[in-house]
């Protein structure tokens, strides 16, 4: 039960941050909708990656988006912009195609057997003896990525100064 | 606690990722989307989870540790891409991005 | 000294080459040395060689020097082959050459192209000296394309002006004609004897082929071609009068004196292949039959003074084609011999005439020259009367009188070959004093501009002289029998079989020849310096048949219809090139798809997420719905 009541949760308040015109609210809602998530999680024996969907999605993800979003100064008229943009029929080719994949979807869970989930636990210490054992390579891979990502972040984050000379200005990095 | 059909978990991925792929399909605002990859991102995680529940093996929370690194990754680097676009073009507007052809 | 016969092509090759890497920037005089010397040189070496070569008496002297390439069964080498046919040759083109490189120094002296010119010059005589003394027939198809490829520079000399250029493409496109067929000849004589070298095929030819053998035949036939088109005889003469677009010292050299005369060289080599084809031979002699006397009556009408020299030229060769035809072998060689002498002479003469008045061209303009250009009027006489076989005195009564005996006599000669061979004589004798008489009696009409000098007059006299004297080193039976020339070349070329019982009419046919000659003379005096009114009568009585004449039998005419025309029209509907419709379309669909593909790159993220998203369902559904 408390896994429907979770789904219908993280459903719409999916919903919400898809129709949000501000962008805060839209993040809130995220952040409830990853909860909801975390709590799906916790219930299919993942309590560690429940605790870290909580931690990095609803927690780091999030809050560097809103730090983003500040550093934007975001005014009203964002909002306003928002809403322009946001005309009916923006949903229409959208909609009908997303429909198409969910109702492609459904059809192969429908056709697919029946099992049923068992609450077996996996906890933290079988994960991680997977990912130190089998998965090293991914764990290396993920290392490298994050540098990348670091690094990618610092270049492209940059802001370029500008520089008063008597004579020249220029733009320098 | 009853035990649950493996349908409704893939269902309630699949229902997500819909939800964020339209999403993305419908805003300009550059940061509308990437929050929403970043549901449809959660909304694979959620599946590899109900798969690893199934088997009762560690494998999927690896994968899903593993879509976290890389969403964190693009999170950062997306959002310095985003920083950079709007002080280049003074807006978020993803269609004003198009003069590189790219 | 006949180890050095390879200097005799080199030397001119060499002047070329030093004419064409330095361009324009030798003086005139320079240049001059380098041109006209070269030749000079290869001129003495001749006699050296040719000293040499009697002295030693020996058949042929066979000099190799590099492997040209090798490619299966044929070897190819460079090698010189000299024997008393390529000597008569050589001989004539170092020296009448080098006369003419004499003559060009004042002729060309004002022209801009004057080194240009020389090196055009260098490279023909060197080409052709290539051409006579090739050991094998590809060294000879590479002198024979070489002086083509000369003739065609030669002829568009003055490029700026647009007929010569297409007189110049004219004459190489139609000796191309037959340079195909005599190259398909040469195919089919490797595939028979498995080699290009001549002295190889004329051994084994005997061997091989009877009398008559259809392949003997079919290789007459096409080497034939290859003959025609070189020496401007039916069907492939238009070109010729055409070719007098090029400086009068090119008229000399090449369309008179040597390369014109190169299909008399390839048949007269290959005579074994001709012996053993009757057919082909009989075809060599109605060739120059028709030839000479359709040419001579088209000199009867010209009035351009080089183009009554073209067809006249045409119809001389025509004679020696005749000669062959009927076995005549070493009459045709004496013929030509002489021919170059005179009709070098004459090309240069009228060239002087030409340069005299302005590039007045046309004979009725001239007139009353005799007084005002003596030297150039006797040399040119001279010429004349050897053209036109005056009995008994000039060189050209001689080698025509030979043909003409050998026509009626020989075991292969017929009525008609004779009565076509005398009928030309008269003719020739006609239009050679129409010239004559045209051009330096009656009253002077242009003003002289130019008197010749020494560099002019001097290799017309020595030119004249051998027209004078050169028929003496051969005279037939009745008149002291004197047969050096022949004797010359009987190793090699076999004497004529004469019908039984005929020597006797011999005084006859001579006595009708020189009636003959001297008849078409008397007929020419009364009709352009007696009673001048009358020729007018004539002409304007045969106006249609005269104009016919004057188009040189609408040959041009006809081969613009049959040929170029339809040519021109299938270039026309070919235009786009039909199989090349395909791979431009090829082209055009990708550009297509790519001017397509080109919209779908408009850097709007969210029509790529688009595209992504069709994708992945098209790819879901047909992995769902389409089972393998």
């Amino acid at each position: 039960m408390a896994f429907y009541i979770a789904s219908i949760i993280a459903i719409l308040a999916t919903v919400m941050v898809i129709t949000r015109y501000n962008m805060i609210h839209a993040l809130l809602y995220l952040v409830v909708s990853f909860l909801a998530v975390a709590v799906i999680f916790f219930m299919l024996g993942a309590p560690f990656v429940a605790a870290l969907e909580v931690i990095i999605y609803a927690g780091a993800i999030v809050v560097l988006i809103i730090f983003v979003i500040m550093m934007l100064n975001m005014k009203e008229e964002s909002v306003e912009q928002e809403r322009k943009w946001f005309s009916k029929n923006i949903w229409i080719g959208p909609g009908i195609l997303a429909l198409v994949l969910l109702g492609e979807l459904v059809y192969i869970l429908v056709t697919s057997e029946r099992v049923l989930l068992n609450n077996a636990v996996v906890d933290s210490k079988a994960v991680g003896m997977s990912l130190y054992g089998p998965y090293i390579i991914g764990v290396e891979l993920c290392g490298l990525l994050l540098m990348a990502g670091i690094v990618g972040a610092y270049h492209l984050g940059r802001q370029r100064r500008k520089v008063i000379h008597r004579f020249l200005e220029k733009t320098e990095e | 606690m009853n035990a649950l059909p493996i349908d409704m978990g893939l269902l309630l991925a699949g229902v997500l990722f819909t939800l964020g792929l339209i999403s993305v399909l419908i805003r300009r605002n550059i940061i509308f989307m990437l929050i929403s990859v970043e549901i449809m991102l959660n909304a694979a995680g959620l599946a590899f989870i109900v798969a690893g529940s199934r088997w009762a093996q560690a494998d999927g929370q690896v994968m899903f540790i593993f879509i976290l690194t890389m969403a964190a990754a693009e999170v950062s680097v997306g959002l310095a891409l985003i920083l950079q676009i709007y002080h280049q073009l003074k807006t978020l507007d993803s269609d004003a991005a198009d003069k590189m052809n790219g | 000294m006949i180890k050095l016969l390879w200097l005799i092509p080199t030397l001119p090759f060499l002047g070329a080459l030093i004419l064409i890497l330095t361009g324009s920037r030798l003086s005139w005089r320079i240049a001059a040395c380098i041109g006209a010397g070269s030749i000079g040189l290869a001129a003495i070496l001749t006699i050296l060689v040719g000293y040499d070569f009697l002295a030693s008496g020996k058949e042929a002297y066979l000099h190799v020097a590099w492997n040209w390439f090798q490619a299966g069964d044929l070897s190819t080498t460079f090698s010189f082959y000299l024997d008393s046919l390529s000597m008569v040759f050589i001989f004539v083109i170092t020296f009448v050459g080098f006369l003419i490189h004499i003559y060009s120094i004042e002729f060309m002296q004002e022209d801009e192209g004057f080194s240009r010119f020389f090196a055009y010059l260098n490279l023909f005589v060197c080409s052709m000296l290539i051409l006579v003394l090739a050991d094998n027939l590809v060294l000879l198809y590479l002198g024979w394309e070489g002086v083509g490829l000369c003739s065609y520079l030669l002829i568009g000399f003055w490029y700026t002006e647009e007929k010569n250029g297409y007189a110049a493409r004219k004459a190489f496109i139609i000796t191309r004609v037959g340079d195909t067929a005599m190259a398909v000849g040469l195919f089919l004589l490797f595939t028979v004897f498995h080699t290009l070298n001549i002295q190889d095929i004329l051994t084994q030819a005997p061997l091989l082929w009877t009398t008559g053998a259809s392949m003997a035949v079919v290789i007459g036939f096409l080497l034939l071609g290859g003959a025609v088109g070189k020496s401007a005889q039916l069907p492939l003469q238009t070109w010729l009068p055409d070719a007098m677009a090029g400086p009068s010292p090119v008229s000399a050299l090449i369309h008179a004196a040597t390369m014109v005369t190169a299909g008399v060289y390839l048949i007269t080599r290959m005579h074994i292949v001709y012996e053993l084809a009757p057919l082909a031979q009989l075809w060599v002699g109605i060739i120059g039959a028709i030839t000479l006397l359709i040419a001579g009556f088209s000199a009867l009408t010209q009035f351009d003074l080089k183009r009554v020299l073209a067809y006249s030229t045409i119809s001389q060769i025509g004679y020696m084609f005749l000669a062959m035809g009927v076995g005549a072998w070493s009459a045709a060689i004496f013929h030509f011999m002489i021919h170059a002498f005179f009709k070098a002479l004459l090309f240069l003469a009228a060239g002087a005439i030409i340069m005299a008045l302005h590039h007045e061209h046309d004979m009725f303009r001239m007139g009353g020259l005799k007084n005002k250009l003596p030297v150039i009027y006797w040399t040119f006489l001279i010429g004349a009367a050897s053209l036109a076989a005056l009995p008994f005195v000039t060189a050209g009564f001689y080698s025509k009188d030979q043909i003409l005996w050998l026509a009626w006599a020989g075991e292969k000669g017929n009525l008609w070959f004779f009565l076509a061979a005398l009928t030309g004589a008269v003719v020739t004798a006609v239009y050679t004093f129409r010239m004559v008489f045209i051009t330096f009696f009656g009253e002077a009409k242009t003003k002289i501009s130019h008197v010749p000098g020494m560099r002019i007059t001097v290799p017309l006299m020595v030119l004249a002289a051998l027209s004078f004297a050169g028929g003496f080193i051969e005279l037939p039976h009745t008149l002291g029998h004197f047969t050096l020339f022949s004797d010359y070349l009987s190793p090699l070329l076999p004497a004529v079989t004469l019908k039984e019982g005929i020597e006797t009419t011999e005084w006859t046919i001579q006595l009708v020849t020189a009636v003959l000659a001297l008849g078409g003379l008397y007929l020419t005096y009364i009709l352009y310096v007696k009673q001048p009114q009358l020729s007018n009568e004539i002409k304007s009585s045969t106006f249609e048949l005269h104009q016919f004449w004057f188009r040189g039998w609408d040959f041009d005419a006809l081969y613009n219809f049959v040929f170029v025309r339809p040519f021109v029209f299938l270039s026309r509907i070919n235009k786009n090139d039909v199989i090349d419709q395909f791979y431009t379309g090829l082209v055009q669909i990708t550009e297509y798809f790519n001017s397509a593909f080109v919209k779908t790159q408009n850097g709007v993220l969210r029509w790529y997420v688009m595209s992504i998203v069709v994708g992945a369902i098209l790819i879901l559904t047909i992995s769902l719905f389409v089972q393998p």
